[in-house]
């Protein structure tokens, strides 16, 4: 059973049903076909991409990544990445919404410090609060601190996303307790958003009560990316299903699982 | 005029548009944004709004990111 076969298990965000809950992102891949690749096996339907400078002079029928991964299939979510205040998160917000036609759905970074990469709390409340009040979308990436993603819930952000390690360490789910606590006291999405490392961390994520996760170098940096695309769409969809079917109670002593009545011996 | 260009200093024909401009730079009818001193410069108001001498315009583009 996947995603499609159960209709009313949407992902819903900004008023949008996704049947994916796994969000990718599209940088660090070798080349535009790689990109394209991994993404369809990751079957995403929301894809990140960053707003840089053209290259003044480039090849003008140089392919593009709007062209490659076509709005038609695919919803933009323009990221404010690099950015380390939030006047220049909203800066590229506005450019990202001139540049897509008026788009509204963006993903809100705010940096605070190159060595981590961790999100600088104070200057993503901010700029979320000015965002939402400027008509924009916005899915928030913080740190895993329930109180801060209550508080960016409040502001009007129409999902959090807590990262599971810093962005691109591959460690994990480091506080599960914590994500926990945000799940559950969430009522926009919850997305784990950075720190992945393998489909199990993924499947963990969403066994946990996320309703979805967010990742690019945990597929772009394995050694297969296209069949890492696949293993992660996969543990998504089983994670989703684990939570949703409910685990079995944890026991410390074994329970058997043949009667004990009836032998023979 | 000079202008400076995504950051570097740069010798165009005085007096373009945005239009012109991105005429100039072979860049037209590619998916862009542009912002002239901080402020963005819609699509719309390509064709009228006027370049000018020491202007700083940043034109960007959506590029694979995570």
């Amino acid at each position: 059973m996947s995603d499609t076969d159960r209709p009313n298990d949407g992902l819903v965000i900004a008023g949008q049903t996704y049947h994916s809950r796994l969000l990718v992102g599209t940088g660090k891949y070798r080349d535009l076909d790689e990109t394209r690749a991994a993404v369809e096996a990751s079957g995403a339907e929301i894809i990140t991409v960053a707003i840089r400078r053209t290259n003044i002079g480039q090849n003008p029928d140089e392919p593009n990544l709007l062209d490659v991964l076509p709005a038609d299939r695919y919803t933009y979510l323009p990221n404010t990445a690099g950015c380390y205040n939030a006047q220049d998160a909203i800066r590229t917000c506005r450019l990202a919404r001139e540049l897509l036609d008026g788009h509204k759905l963006v993903k809100l970074e705010v940096l605070g410090d190159e060595k981590t990469l961790y999100p600088d709390v104070v200057q993503t409340l901010e700029a979320a609060e000015i965002l939402v009040a400027d008509g924009f979308d916005v899915m928030v990436y913080t740190s895993d601190d329930p109180i801060l993603a209550k508080r960016l819930e409040e502001l009007g952000c129409v999902a959090v996303m807590p990262l599971a390690a810093p962005i691109g360490s591959g460690l994990g789910i480091q506080n599960r307790y914590n994500i926990l606590e945000i799940v559950e006291n969430a009522s926009v999405p919850i997305l784990v958003d950075a720190g992945v490392g393998t489909a199990s961390d993924a499947a963990i994520a969403m066994e946990l009560g996320c309703d979805g996760v967010l990742m690019n170098t945990a597929i772009a940096a394995a050694k297969n990316p296209v069949l890492m695309a696949g293993a992660m769409k996969k543990a998504i969809e089983a994670g989703r299903e684990a939570f949703l079917a409910g685990r079995m109670p944890r026991r410390r002593y074994a329970s058997a699982s043949s009667p004990v009545e009836g032998t023979f011996f | 005029m000079e202008i400076t260009l995504n950051g570097t200093p740069r010798d165009v024909p005085d007096g373009l548009t945005a239009a012109a401009l991105l005429d100039h730079l072979e860049m037209s009818g590619q998916r862009l944004a542009m912002e002239v001193n901080g402020e963005i410069v819609p699509r719309s108001e390509h064709a009228r709004h006027t370049v000018n001498p020491g202007d700083r315009v940043e034109i960007v583009r959506a590029i694979g990111g995570g």
